[in-house]
């Protein structure tokens, strides 16, 4: 395989300058320049008094929180997106255009009207009021709003993947007597396995980073149903700002990690 | 085929049953209620000026952002892991937090609508970067080598070989930037002067409704900008060229 | 291409996501209120507090102070806060709560509505009201621009802050303090001229003044103190012309302890506990508790009935299509858009 840094055939050295330049600037100016201030206001005041902020009982229910409807809504929705981008890519069927705009309506859904919509269904009064437990101001209600809000993603990076590689890998697979499953296990999965790994990461960072939508189904009880952004929220109204970045920096951490183990599992490929 | 029925289940459970009860919501009053609070001027302007800077943040991003994607995988420089790992960023930090941060970094935009641009700008960054990486990550550079020593140009490899192959990609990311540039809040009431009819955005406009006991208003009102947004999402991917997936 | 690195991938995420499925079943039994079982069988209740967001730096003192009472003894508390019309939509919408303390009456009547809260919890000998505060004028610390009334606020230049009562229902004392001064025309002049930016709910406010913009923000007298004892540079001035600001408070008609809520709610009411508020800048309701601290009177103070009630308000003033401030905003919108 070719060298992927050296220079691309489309590229001339020239254009490889500017584009870097043109990239560093944007991102400079929209990302490093904000990260680097949420990290000067963290710790500032020395480390000590990070580690304080983010061990407070707090703190710490709000970060297993967090974890846990990531883990419950990523996996789910990993699987969803793989089934459903193998359904675009490579299904027939009438009504994709608006199966398309569907998938992607989770996002244009600000996160007041996700809200309503689920006190609308499970509130006092909705359609499924009445369940044997408690679904909102409680953890299902939670977790369904962070599978709602982070369920385009695998789709959305695994499409376009599985569009690029086509699918003559499985058609071979067949003649040579492979079934389904063996060949979506052994010939589909490893072709699209960075669009998925892509869209786990994202998936992930946007799960953690939740606020509007889950912020009406969860009560916000202290100690209980307070995942992380929400706790950001808090500390900032009540003049804790260092708090709040400190919050806010062991997101960051969270999502920088998810993308560190992807990264190290690709090293390791031959 | 089982997936599309799995799917198509998870999908009517999660995000279709909920947007259901919107949907009933914002027609409780009848036809015309719902047309009366969904053409009101405030719900218009709001509409609007949602759509507008979206679809504009939306072009900015699309271009942008393959961009970024093209230096990451193409290019080689230190610190450009680093540079990776803060892409997906602006999904994990909260949102009040990048509302804020950006008013305290960049005052002169602070309670105006480039200000929500920014905003917008921000948070909307990683959809194309990382949905073209993945493509281009899978790009047999061959055809392209192999187009140069045929004679081709740069450019000419550049129009007609790898942005066809991205298109639907950056297509696919920007749609998506779109959709949650058109449905973004926390940071946006932030940075936002929330002035009626000058900027204030369709979902700050619908929490308002919300909040002065007018549900029906604010489920009619996002009925409507959904539905635009549906046909502005399946519009983009038309422009891209797919016929048939993401 | 090997696939191993991503069956290990699938494989620990569907672990974990079985992982957490298993822990949420457990988490969720305990936040519908497994505790509060596990509690009752050891004969502790436990009362669930949903408040608006200014006065947790109060209940972090007063519920420890409850508890140390004979009435408070074992019982456990659940605390949630937040804005005062997201609690209440909160509470309305199936949030289990034992007590309600929200920042305005109409907050209150939306759970009346709901068969949450019984109608007669205002008759009460305070009328239903744990606390009172009144408008104050935030202005930076030494009150650089001489900031003594409301008048100063419509001087050329002047930039003054204020929640959007629209998108929240406490930030509307803040515009009837100014409509008690100058009526209409004050307002519109007001909104038109002076307010630049109108922020989601009054603690966003207050933290927008404090980052830096606007010269005075609009607020509570309670926040300014707050503002104050938690180290802000401001300063503050109680206008003469005023409105009383009443904050509710009401036992819930769902809960499962009404003895216990109720008696929480009288220990709030006590001396002991309108101290408590008081030391954090809020009114008491009760006069001889007043006394001890000194809070100004305004001269010219109205109360919400003075002005026909919140229904008569809401539909008058507030109401987002005819009402008198939302054409004002709608006016001023129209005029600064570019």
């Amino acid at each position: 395989m070719a060298d992927p840094t050296t220079l691309p055939s489309a590229q001339t050295a020239a254009g490889r300058w500017s584009l870097r330049v043109l990239a560093l600037g944007y991102l400079g100016a929209l990302l490093f320049v904000p990260v680097a201030y949420v990290l000067v206001k963290t710790f500032g005041h020395g480390i000590g008094r990070v580690i304080d902020s983010i061990t407070t009982p707090a703190a710490i229910h709000a970060f297993q929180l967090t974890l846990e409807l990531a883990a419950i809504a990523v996996p789910l929705n990993t699987v969803f997106g793989i089934a459903m981008a193998l359904a675009l890519v490579r299904g027939r069927f009438p009504g994709k255009g608006i199966l398309n705009a569907l998938i992607d309506l989770p996002f244009a859904i600000s996160p007041v009207v996700i809200g309503l919509a689920l006190l609308l269904v499970y509130g006092r009064g909705g359609w499924l009021d009445g369940l044997p437990f408690q679904v909102l101001f409680s953890l299902p209600g939670m977790a369904l709003a962070t599978i709602f809000v982070c369920l385009p993603f695998v789709v959305r990076e695994v499409a376009p993947v599985l569009r690029e590689v086509g699918d003559e890998s499985e058609q071979a697979a067949a003649t040579l007597g492979a079934s389904r499953w063996q060949a979506f296990w052994r010939v589909t999965l490893p072709s699209i396995r960075w669009g998925v790994a892509y869209g786990v990461v994202l998936s992930v960072a946007r799960a953690i980073g939740e606020f509007g939508a889950v912020s009406i189904v969860s009560g916000n009880i202290a100690g209980r149903t307070q995942t992380l952004t929400l706790l950001v929220q808090e500390r900032y109204n009540n003049f804790d700002k260092a708090g709040a970045y400190a919050a806010s920096t062991l997101l960051a951490l969270i999502a920088l990690s998810t993308l560190l183990s992807m990264t190290i599992t690709r090293r390791r490929e031959p | 085929m089982l997936g599309l029925g799995v799917g198509t289940l998870w999908l009517s459970v999660i995000v279709l049953l909920p947007l259901a009860a919107v949907v009933t919501r914002a027609f409780d009053g009848g036809v015309s209620a719902f047309l009366d609070a969904a053409t009101s001027r405030q719900a218009i302007d709001a509409l609007v000026l949602t759509l507008v800077v979206s679809l504009l943040v939306t072009a900015v991003n699309a271009v942008m952002g393959t961009v970024i994607a093209w230096v990451l995988v193409r290019d080689r420089f230190p610190g450009k892991v680093v540079l990776n790992a803060l892409i997906d960023l602006p999904f994990a930090l909260p949102t009040v937090v990048a509302g804020v941060t950006l008013v305290l970094l960049y005052p002169d935009v602070a309670y105006t609508r480039a200000g929500i641009a920014l905003a917008l700008a921000f948070v909307t960054l990683p959809f194309v970067v990382r949905s073209v990486q993945p493509v281009l990550m899978e790009l047999d550079r061959e055809v392209e080598d192999a187009a140069a020593s045929l004679g081709a140009r740069p450019s000419q490899i550049l129009r007609r070989i790898v942005l066809p192959t991205l298109a639907p990609a950056i297509v696919s990311g920007a749609a998506l930037g779109f959709a949650r540039a058109v449905g973004e809040f926390g940071s946006v009431v932030i940075i936002g002067a929330n002035i009626p009819f000058h900027s204030q955005v369709a979902s700050v406009y619908i929490f308002s409704q919300v909040e002065s006991g007018n549900t029906n208003g604010a489920a009619a009102v996002a009925v409507v900008l959904l539905t635009i947004s549906v046909l502005i999402l399946i519009g983009i991917r038309a422009l891209g060229g797919t016929r048939d997936d993401g | 291409m090997s696939n191993a690195p991503v069956r290990r991938i699938l494989v620990a995420l569907t672990a974990l996501g079985a992982l957490a499925v298993l822990a949420g079943c457990g988490g969720a039994s305990d936040t519908s209120g497994g505790n509060a079982a596990a509690a009752a069988a050891s004969g502790k209740p436990t009362l669930a507090l949903v408040a608006y967001s200014t006065p947790q730096v109060v209940y972090d003192e007063a519920i420890p102070a409850f508890q140390k009472t004979a009435q408070g003894k074992g019982i456990g508390f659940t605390q949630s806060y937040g804005a005062s019309g997201d609690q209440s939509r909160a509470v309305a919408g199936g949030q289990p709560a034992d007590v309600v303390e929200l920042s305005l009456a109409p907050d209150v009547t939306r759970l009346v509505k709901a068969g949450i809260v019984a109608s007669d919890w205002d008759a009460t000998p305070t009328k239903g009201f744990l606390t009172d505060s009144v408008v104050a004028l935030i202005v930076r610390k030494g009150n650089p621009k001489h900031v003594k009334g409301w008048a100063d606020l419509l001087r050329p230049g002047v930039n003054v802050v204020t929640p959007n009562p629209f998108t929240s229902g406490a930030a509307k004392w803040n515009l009837l303090g100014a409509y008690v001064y100058g009526g209409l025309p004050y307002v519109k002049q007001l909104i038109s001229q002076h307010v630049k930016v109108q922020p989601k709910s009054g603690r966003e406010a207050l933290q927008t003044f404090t980052g830096g913009e606007g010269d005075v923000l609009i607020s509570y007298e309670n926040e300014a103190i707050t503002a104050q004892q938690k180290g802000e540079q401001v300063d503050y001035v109680i206008p003469p012309q005023n409105i009383l600001i009443q904050n509710p408070v009401a036992v819930t008609r769902t809960s499962k302890h009404p003895d216990e809520a109720n008696s929480f709610v009288a220990f709030l009411e006590s001396a002991a506990g309108q101290r408590l508020f008081a030391k954090r800048g809020y009114r008491p309701v009760d006069p001889s508790v007043a006394k001890q601290f000194h809070f100004p009177m305004p001269a010219d103070l109205k109360t919400i009935d003075d002005l026909g009630g919140w229904s008569k308000v809401d539909d008058q003033l507030f109401d987002p299509d005819k009402g008198s401030v939302a054409q004002i905003e709608q006016d001023a919108g129209v005029s600064t858009a570019k």
